[in-house]
This record gives structure tokens, sequence and C-alpha cells, in this order.
């Protein structure tokens, strides 16, 4: 587009804008859990490492941080299975309401979060299942299932069928071509949709909130219930500051997946 | 396969189910005989109502003002950076999706809080940042949602190729001209696509308005309330009817644009 200077610059003034509104606060939280001051005021009084000692002893936060790694695993182990079958089905299998199950897949995330919290809740309640670990997973691989289906329907769709109806024709059975043709061609997609699974369970309070018993908390659970302690305050900071690090792994490992040409999708 | 359709289609049948049953106000117990008193109470009362529709408008309003930042921040990064500068922008964009939902809006309380660094940076400007309340609600939902926005809006402006842009030029149009009379047609079903993420996730937030809304309260709230506080479960389902009709609703009008596609 042809535009004047005057326009390129306002839109170049707009873009860092929106960019420092962006990443400031994630700063100010990180500054913060280094502030020496207990109610954290702006400007900071002072450097200060006894915040991050005292969280890394916190019995309440280590609970959850296992409880979140667990229910996490958990939920994208069962993801990437149902979500592989799945895709697969809708991918190489022509049958009866093939539409609808490819629509249903995406309720979940369409739906707010609430929606799907009471909806799990009341069933569960109505099925007399008692809340605990279970019900958490179930809740979470709901959600989980989706990008995983996505990821790996794409790249069905992308690969075709010519070099697994090839494997075939050189003798090789259906376990085999799986293992050595199938499964090869997935294994990015895999990924991706595995690293979007865990990250979106580990990041998810709502449908938790619903489906979870009082003595179980993922560490959402534990910040939102810490948030309005005063004398809490400091570690939630840095488990907040510490979260906010962690957000740096799964980028670093999506940028290594997309050199090896995949790219993720929610 | 049968996974889904019993978890979640199950769960939603026992969910509107359950909106036509009744608590017993006395023993809590469930009582399972429909009934429409739920509704009725939802529709009758005016505070439903009030509540109703001040989450509409803050969920309008975050769209809005998630279109309006987004606009300019995907053209300039579709349209005026150079490609290397782009892919750095998309990543910058897309990193805080990873961040945690709950961190940002911690983030946003230690920004608005009494001593905070908004008050702190506007101090010198004679100004107060907005402190809790339903304006901080809707900033931080904004933030929130903003990534959802500029990635469908800068997907559409990627897609428009730049001779359709020059050809407008050539025939006169001025840069104002052409924006709005080539561009905004072509990049409008994206920028529907954005508005279904920031719509539809502000209805349905309750937590955010728990961080920085101080006392106020969203539709989401009471859902959330009826279950946790008043374990009034078939109440808080006949409440959740809302956002779903709504977010429904919106997507029917919203489909003749094509914006599904863009999803």
């Amino acid at each position: 587009m042809t535009l004047s200077r005057r326009a390129r610059l306002a839109l170049r003034l707009v873009m860092w804008l929106g960019l420092a509104v962006i990443y400031v606060p994630l700063l100010v939280v990180l500054i913060n859990s280094f502030n020496s001051s207990r109610t954290f005021g702006w400007p900071p009084q002072g450097f200060t490492w006894r915040w991050w000692q005292a969280t890394a002893n916190n019995d309440g936060v280590r609970r959850a941080l296992v409880t979140s790694v667990i229910v996490g695993l958990a939920a994208t182990g069962i993801a990437l299975l149902l979500g592989t079958m799945l895709a697969f089905a809708v991918a190489r299998y022509r049958f009866f309401g093939r539409d609808v199950v490819s629509f249903l897949v995406i309720l979940p995330i369409a739906l707010p979060g609430i929606v799907t919290g009471i909806a799990l809740n009341a069933a569960f309640t109505a099925g007399g299942f008692p809340f605990g670990y279970l019900t958490v997973v179930v809740g979470h691989a709901t959600f989980c299932i989706v990008v995983v289906y996505n990821n790996v329907l794409a790249r069905l769709r992308r690969t075709g069928t010519s070099l697994e109806e090839a494997s075939m024709d050189l003798g090789a059975n259906t376990f085999r071509t799986f293992a050595l043709v199938t499964f090869p061609q997935l294994r990015s997609a895999l990924l991706a949709g595995a690293l979007l699974a865990f990250a979106l369970s580990f990041d998810e309070i709502v449908v938790t909130t619903f489906t979870t018993s009082p003595g179980l908390q993922t560490l959402p659970i534990w910040i939102f219930g810490n948030l309005f302690r005063p004398n809490q305050a400091p570690v939630v900071n840095v488990v907040a500051a510490a979260l906010i690090v962690a957000s740096i792994i799964p980028i670093w490992a999506a940028q290594r997946l997309s050199s090896e040409s995949s790219g993720g999708r929610l | 396969m049968l996974w889904l359709v019993v978890a979640y289609l199950g769960s939603l049948v026992v969910m509107f189910t359950a909106a036509f049953w009744r608590v017993d106000s006395f023993t809590g117990a469930l009582i399972r005989v429909p009934t429409d008193d739920n509704f009725r109470a939802l529709v009758e009362q005016s505070v439903y109502r009030r509540v109703a529709l001040r989450s509409l408008g803050v969920a309008a309003v975050v769209t809005v003002v998630d279109a309006l930042l987004a606009l300019p921040m995907a053209v300039y990064m579709a349209k005026v950076a150079s490609p290397r500068l782009r892919n750095l922008l998309v990543a910058a964009v897309l990193t805080p999706l990873w961040a945690s939902y709950l961190v940002k809006g911690y983030a946003w309380r230690t920004m608005l809080s009494g001593d905070g660094v908004l008050n702190w940076a506007l101090e010198p400007l004679g100004l107060k940042g907005p402190g809790f309340g339903l304006p901080a609600t809707t900033l931080t939902l904004a933030y929130l949602w903003l990534p959802f926005m500029v990635l469908p809006i800068y997907a559409g402006l990627d897609r428009i190729p730049d001779s359709l842009l020059e050809a407008a030029g050539d025939l006169g149009a001025t840069a104002g001209r052409t924006f709005r009379t080539v561009v905004l047609p072509l990049v409008f079903p994206a920028l529907v696509a954005g508005s279904i993420f920031t719509f539809s996730l502000s209805l349905g937030d309750y937590i955010m308005v728990k961080i920085v809304g101080g006392r106020s309260q969203l539709f989401a709230n009471i859902i959330y309330d009826n279950i946790g506080v008043a374990n009034n479960l078939p109440f808080a389902a006949a409440a959740a009817f809302f956002p779903v009709v709504v977010i429904v609703l919106y997507l029917t009008l919203v489909r003749r644009t094509g914006a599904l596609d863009n999803l």
C-alpha cells in the first residue's frame, strides 16, 4: 500500500505501543518478585532473593505443582490417543455423521469454559462420581483432544496416503507401515499437539474449579486461592514470575518444531 | 470416539435437564421434577437482566477496543514491516498466549493497585489510574484477548495481494480510500472471526472480574456463585443458557460473512 510517511509512522507507533502494553505488565511481575517490600509498592525498594527461597520451600506450591504436572500428563496422554484416532477416522474414512463429529470436537473450545465446567459438574454429580484426579483429568481431556485432533488432522490431510500404499505394496503389514511410515510423518504434529495440550491443561482454571475436590489443588487453583491473601502476596508473585519464565520453554520448543516445518495449530 | 460423545455431549444434556430441576430450600436436596422456576426467575428479576446487559456491554467494549488496536497493528505487521521484522512481530504477539491466564490477571492487579505502576506513571501528569472496577475489568479482558484479534486479521491481510492495493492506488485512490473500499471489505470476515473469540471469551469470564473488578459482577459470576456458594446447580445450569444462546445467536449471525472459515 502506498502510505504517506505520517501514516507509516502512526502505524509503527501503534505497533510498538501495543507490544509495550503486552509486555510491560509481565515485566513488572518479574521485577516485583525481587522487590524487598512486602506490599510491592512501585517503584521497588530493594533487591532480594528471599521470596524465591520462600516459594521453593512452600509446601502448598510444591504439592499444587506436582498435581498440575500429573493432571497435565494424564490429560495429554488421553488426548494424544483419542485425538489421533479421531483425526484418522475423520481424515481417512467416510462414515455417517462425519461432519457432525468434526463440529462436535470443536465445541469444548468454542463454548465458554464455565459452560463446559458446570456441564461436567452436573454430569459427575448426577452419575455419582466422586470428584478427584479422575474427574479433573476427564475435564481437561475434553479440550486437550481438540488441539491434538487439529494438529494431526492437518498433517494427515497434507501427507495423503500414497506413501502408506507404497509401503503396503512393498509387502509391509499394517503395523509395520504405521511404525515405519505413518508415525514418522506424524511425529512433529503429535509433539506440537501434545505441547499445546499440556500447556492448556497446565493453565486451565475454570473447568478445574468445577471438577476438582476441595483437597485437590492444581497450580492455577492454588494461585487463585491465595491471590487475595496479603501475607501470601510475595509467594504468589514469585509463582507468577516463575510461570512467565517457564512460558519461554514451549515457545523455544515451538520454534524448534517449526524449523522442522510443522508449526502448531490451536 | 465415543468418549467425546459420552463425556461431553452427555454432560451438556445433563446440564440442560438439570436446568429444569430445583433445589429444596430447606434441605438443599435436588428435586428432579421438571419446572420452569429457574428460567422465570432469570427473566423476571431485574438484577439478572441488569447483570446480563452489563456483561454484554463489557464483551462488546472489549471487542471494539481490541478491533481498534488490532487493526493498525495487523496492517503494520502485514503490509509495512519487512519480512524479517514481520516474523519477529508475529512471534512477539503470539508469545504472551503461552503465559498463564491467571498470571496476566495478576500482573494487571499489581499494575492497577493503589501504589501500583499505573498510578506511579500517571502521577506526574496529575492523573490517577482507574483502580479496581468495571473499567479495570474491561481493560484486563481486552489485554488478555488482544492476540486472538490480531492474528486472524493479520492472516486475512496477509492473503490480500499487494498488487490489488497498488491497482487501487494507480486508479487514483488515496491510501485512506484504498483502506476503506478495498482492504476493509476483504478483511472483514477475519475481523469478525477475531470478534468471536474476544466476545465469547469475555462473556464467559468470571475470574478477571474477581481479580481486578472490585465488587462488580458479571453474568458468569452468577453461574459460578450458584454452584460454589449457593449450591444451586439447577439455577446455575439455567443461567448458563444465557451465554450459550447469545454465542450461538452470534455465530449464526456472522456465519453469512464467511467468518467461520477464518477461525
